[in-house]
């Protein structure tokens, strides 16, 4: 009986620390969608906090910055008739809105394929397409084309030795939000790894939200639209007949 | 300057909006055309996404057409019967535009019938204004004058109307018709369909050309409006902050142009125009046929 209560306190307890622990601050923790929104740079920095000397092993870090996952369309154009024409379309489950992540050495050289899966952080494990239509034969070329239509709107992009590590201690980076970015809970994730191995891992959310008249003008489009397209017209009548009658007062 | 567009959810350059409102507004008071038809793939070229140039332009369409039909009807240039026939067949028309626009969206084919419209519809208008422009410059050498044409089939058709102002006792029909096909093509191409329409009034039905004008315009507003609030309901497409920065560019440069106009030589510019709508053309269409450097499209589910 005792021996039993023993293994369920033991089982109950906490695991033991990590022998290294990742603290990590960003310069902001929420991104405002303004009118004159032309991107934004986030400042990301920490330290390496130890309790015993340091295990062998390389040292490295990972930042990873994703938007929320949303279902994606993608089709494939052909050529009917001389012109390029959609073809079906391919719903890819889940793909962020923005996958943005500095790596202090390449990304296939320093994660295990186990922690990669486990932590879903490379972009295999990121885009995730689980039901394709039986005429698929080649899933692959689909998820690489999200990946590449969407590095080539700066949405995704890895930057191999962006996070600078200093005496295996203090890091840095910054990573770039785009000026198309759409609205949504980010997260925000820096790994620490030590020989391809995840050991620790410090995550917190960025809110990225339109702010002000942005904020207004989307939350009616799409709750009243209705009274949004009322609005817009005679908004637009208002502004086409006051700046015809103000150019008239000036230039009669 | 640059500004965040709250519907399109891209950063656009405000001047380079306002200075696309304005070229094509200064057009557009120069030529007495609505410009709708320049405006749609103006924006599409600059990287707003087709979906919401289309439903944008509309909105713009309706405010540069207010103060147009606002004078006219000083000047007593409207047919209201004959405008109210031929908006009645705009609001159809619309309505159906937009089911299609949502239809063709949500197949993922809405780019593709876009721009086939534009080419066909710019192909056959430049090149007629380019074909009529170059006969008037002709005339004017010559000194002879066009015949319109007084009798034709719609005489036989029934629903039979006076159109006081019009000067014309016709079938409710071939208007209606005309303003259902105008309806469509706002909805569908984001114009206001002048281009179209104006022509038809004067050729196809022989309407007094004094009161032409006015009553196209009379058209353009309402189905304008009815095709921004379809557009804003079925598809939430209408991105109000873009259509506030092409109206404010567009009326100043309309003033613009309208001055400019008696200056310059008027047979001239048009033949001017038709080249510019004839590149336009050209160039939607060139777009359709090269290989695109991107085999594959992302879109969002059921949009």
């Amino acid at each position: 009986m005792r021996i039993l209560l023993l293994a369920v306190l033991v089982a109950l307890l906490p695991p033991r620390a990590p022998a290294e622990t990742v603290v990590a601050g960003f310069s902001q923790t929420s991104v405002a969608i303004t009118t004159s929104f032309s991107g934004s740079e986030i400042f990301i920095y920490g330290a390496i906090r130890r309790e015993a000397p340091p295990p062998a092993g390389p040292l490295d870090v990972i930042v990873a910055v994703t938007g929320p996952s949303t279902p994606v369309v993608v089709r494939k154009r052909e050529r009917r008739l001389g012109v390029w024409v959609n073809g079906p379309a391919v719903q890819i489950d889940a793909a962020p809105s923005l996958y943005a992540v500095a790596t202090t050495r390449p990304f296939r050289d320093l994660i295990s394929y186990t922690d990669d899966m486990r932590h879903r952080v490379g972009l295999d494990e990121v885009i995730r397409l689980i039901d394709a239509p039986e005429w698929l034969v080649d899933r692959q070329a689909y998820r690489d084309a999200v990946v590449r239509v969407r590095r080539d709107q700066g949405l995704y992009f890895i930057d191999d030795g962006g996070v600078s590590l200093t005496q295996d201690t203090l890091f840095q980076t910054r990573v770039r939000l785009p000026a198309n970015l759409t609205e949504g809970d980010y997260r925000a994730r820096v790994f620490l790894l030590r020989g391809k191995a995840v050991v620790d891992v410090y995550e917190t959310d960025i809110a990225v939200q339109k702010v002000g008249i942005e904020r207004f003008i989307y939350a009616l489009a799409q709750e009243e639209p209705l009274l949004y397209g009322i609005v817009s017209v005679l908004l637009a009548l208002a502004a086409g007949w006051s700046a015809a009658a103000l150019f008239r007062f000036f230039v009669p | 300057m640059n500004i965040y567009l709250p519907i399109a959810e891209v950063s656009v350059n405000a001047w380079l909006v306002l200075g696309l409102g304005g070229g094509v507004g200064m057009l557009s008071g120069l030529f007495g055309v609505g410009g709708g038809f320049l405006m749609t793939p103006l924006l599409i070229f600059i990287g707003i996404p087709p979906a919401v140039a289309v439903a944008t332009g509309a909105n713009q369409i309706a405010a540069a057409s207010f103060s147009g039909v606002l004078s006219h009807f000083r000047r007593r240039t409207v047919d209201l019967k004959m405008g109210s026939v031929m908006l009645a067949g705009g609001i159809l028309g619309s309505a159906a535009g937009v089911q299609l626009f949502a239809a063709l969206r949500a197949i993922g084919q809405l780019e593709l019938a876009v721009g086939l419209c534009y080419v066909v519809f710019l192909g056959v208008v430049g090149g007629l204004m380019l074909v009529e422009s170059l006969q008037a410059m002709r005339r004017v050498r010559h000194g002879t004058a066009r015949r319109r044409q007084r009798h034709n089939w719609m005489h036989g058709l029934p629903f039979k109307m006076r159109f006081r102002e019009s000067n014309l006792y016709i079938s409710a029909i071939p208007p209606f018709a005309i303003g259902a096909l105008v309806g469509v093509l706002a909805a569908i191409m984001g114009v206001g369909g002048g281009f179209i329409m104006v022509p038809a009034m004067i050729y196809l039905l022989g309407m007094a050309t004094s009161v032409v004008v006015g009553t196209s315009l009379f058209q353009i507003l309402f189905v304008a409006a009815f095709t921004t609030i379809g557009h804003a309901v079925a598809n939430q497409s209408v991105d109000a902050l873009l259509a506030l920065l092409l109206i404010v560019g567009g009326v100043l440069g309309a003033q613009v142009g309208a001055r400019l106009g008696p200056r310059l030589k008027a047979e001239q510019l048009r033949v001017l125009l038709a080249l510019l709508v004839l590149a336009v053309c050209l160039k939607l269409g060139y777009d359709l046929v090269r290989h695109p450097g991107e085999l594959f499209v992302l879109g969002t589910p059921g949009r």
